[in-house]
């Protein structure tokens, strides 16, 4: 639409004046700027993952899939396939989540609606220091406290009451996949509560006020309205967690007891992805041996992208299904 | 529903100061005054969301068929459950619309499908927007219009079969068409509901209500009701010169 304009804002129509309410108003050069930076991130994952394939010749060639679906890793004889490591990072880390998300959600409750006042801001920044201590810290307090005094016990009572469940299989071990992901629920549990609880603080007070105003009772409305509508944040948080869990290194590598073991059972020690790594990758001699390892970090790249972009999907119907489709 | 003795402080503020006032079944009372002068806090503490006001503290009775809904043995989810509220600015929950007005009977443990479908067919007439919505109850409740919004909020409260809403300036959100119907719909809810309206447009006090209590600051900049009676006799003969200046425009 054109309208006159007042003969004092004539200046604004000339080229330069255009230009400079143009790049002051900063629209553009915003858009420009942010689609950079994603363009970056792609690029970034996208060298990381043709660096990752690139090294990986060797394996690749000689195994073939066959370095997914089999269980000898043996670097004599230089045989190598993947499946104990696969099936322990996805294990571990699966079950570390099945523990953190009811506890992290639970704690993030309490900490957004139910907690006093004066336990709120203590509480808060002491998760978040939790949150901040250094994963090797976590597992020598793992090697030397948790597994003795909880793990260890843990597994005997399970495997004397279950023993006829095969996850509960003994000989009871201290150093197990259990130790492992009770470590790593532990580690990532700051994050799950955190980033929920912010979640639960963004909801508009509206929409609170609107259940109680019909009846609702704290639980009713914590149930009803407050968790399915952070069910999204949950997600993300849920998400972080599971990236950390997936690529967390010494601590696991500290309490899993490093053994590429096929049995079902949670007490018996496993071995992860990222601990092969880290405990191999130095005595490495071959190249057939390095590459097989750098193989190793691409399918966990490759997991840890699938999951992601799982999880996104997961968030992004959810929050349509929530926020009002057409809207 | 009578308020007797109700005085209300916000910390150590008296917000208002020793407010009766009567609501007659099947009546519609307006609330009206300048802003600031404690019309939303009156309003809120008839159904106890006051409660969630931290530092706050009161004292008076409301009575709800006799009883005080502050008696210790009084269930304040009960008390909300028959005293119906819809707000300001329209806040449906980011579900369909169904779901939107089945919320307070599935809290009620309503489950059978039937029962749910006649409440909600029932309470969305009540609102007057079941001709819209009809072919569309799967649809969320935040595609519709404002106007729109806010009867589905009416409808949701009314689902609850309340004995009284409280509406605190429903349509100051919306634009005069949207005014309007909710302007008639209030009409229609009166058959069945004691209404409560606080609203800063004297016209629509006027269209509207049967009763209107006018409420001010006084000295202490405490909010009270300087006047309240029948509506008609209240915009044609004051009893007070602050109610006549007010209505008047001639008001501060
Ligand atoms: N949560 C609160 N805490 C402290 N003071 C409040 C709070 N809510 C309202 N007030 C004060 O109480 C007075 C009455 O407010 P309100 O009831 O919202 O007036 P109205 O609805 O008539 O505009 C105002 O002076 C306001 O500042
Ligand atoms: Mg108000």
């Amino acid at each position: 639409m054109q309208s006159p304009r007042p003969s004092g804002l004539k200046s604004l129509g000339s080229t330069t004046g255009r230009f400079r309410r143009w790049w002051n108003h900063g629209d553009l050069p915003f858009r420009a700027a942010i689609a950079l930076a994603g363009i970056l991130v792609l690029v970034i994952v996208l060298a990381i993952g043709r660096e990752l394939w690139a090294h990986s010749i060797l394996p690749r060639e000689k195994f073939g899939l066959a370095f997914l679906t089999t269980s000898t890793w043996d670097p004599v004889r230089q045989q190598f396939g993947a499946l104990p490591f696969i099936i322990g990072t996805i294990e571990t880390s699966v079950l570390a989540l099945i523990m953190a998300i009811p506890a992290g959600i639970g704690v993030a409750i309490f900490l957004a609606e139910l907690a006093p006042d004066w336990l709120r801001a203590p509480l808060g920044t002491l998760i978040e220091l939790l949150a901040a201590v250094p994963s090797v810290v976590f597992g020598l307090w793992g090697l030397f406290v948790f597994i003795p005094d909880v793990v260890k016990p843990l597994g005997n009572t399970l495997h004397s009451a279950f023993s006829f469940v095969p996850l509960f299989d003994g000989p009871v071990y201290g150093p197990s996949r259990l130790a492992a992901s009770m470590i790593l629920a532990i580690m990532i549990l700051p994050t799950i509560t955190a980033v929920t609880r912010d979640v639960f603080l963004a909801l508009p007070r509206t929409q609170s006020e609107a259940a109680f105003a019909l009846g609702a009772t704290r639980w009713e409305m914590i149930a009803r309205v407050l968790v399915p509508q952070s069910l999204s944040g949950i997600l993300g948080a849920v998400i972080l967690g599971l990236g950390r869990a997936l690529g967390e290194t010494i601590a696991v590598t500290m309490v899993i007891g490093n053994n590429p073991d096929l049995s079902a059972s949670l007490l018996h020690p496993g071995y992860t992805m990222a601990s092969l790594i880290a405990n191999e990758f130095s005595e490495a001699t071959n190249e057939t041996y390095v590459q097989a390892l750098i193989e190793i970090g691409l399918v966990l790249f490759v997991i840890t992208l699938l999951l992601n972009m799982i999880a996104r999907l997961l968030v992004w119907r959810v929050a349509r299904r929530f926020t009002g489709g057409t809207a | 529903m009578q308020v007797r003795g109700l005085n209300f402080y916000y910390g150590n503020v008296r917000a208002i100061t020793d407010v009766n006032l009567d609501v007659p079944e099947h009546r519609i009372v307006a609330i009206i005054g300048p802003s600031g002068c404690g019309k939303s806090t009156l309003l809120r503490t008839l159904n106890r969301m006051s409660d969630f006001v931290r530092r706050s503290r009161m004292d008076g009775e409301v009575l709800l068929d006799g009883e005080n809904i502050y008696g210790t043995t009084v269930d304040v989810v009960d008390v909300r459950r028959r005293v119906g509220m819809v707000f300001q600015r329209p806040n449906p929950f980011p579900k369909s619309i169904y779901e939107n007005v089945a919320f307070g009977p599935r809290m009620l443990g309503i489950r059978n499908r039937g029962d749910l479908d006649g409440i909600v067919e029932r309470s969305l007439r009540g609102a007057a927007l079941w001709n819209e919505v009809c072919d569309k109850l799967k649809e969320s409740g935040l595609a519709l219009s404002g106007g729109q919004q806010q009867r589905l909020c009416i409808a949701r409260a009314i689902a609850m079969e309340p004995e009284v809403i409280l509406m605190d300036e429903p349509a100051s959100a919306l634009d005069p068409v949207a005014t309007s119907k909710i302007e008639d719909l209030m009409r229609e809810l009166r058959e069945s509901y004691s209404i409560v309206i606080v609203t800063h447009n004297m016209q629509q006090a006027m269209r509207i209500s049967d009763d209107t209590a006018f409420m001010n600051v006084n000295s202490q900049r405490s909010g009270h009701i300087v006047e309240v009676g029948p509506t008609k006799r209240i915009f044609t003969d004051p009893q007070q010169k602050e109610t006549e200046d007010y209505i008047t425009g001639r008001f501060g």
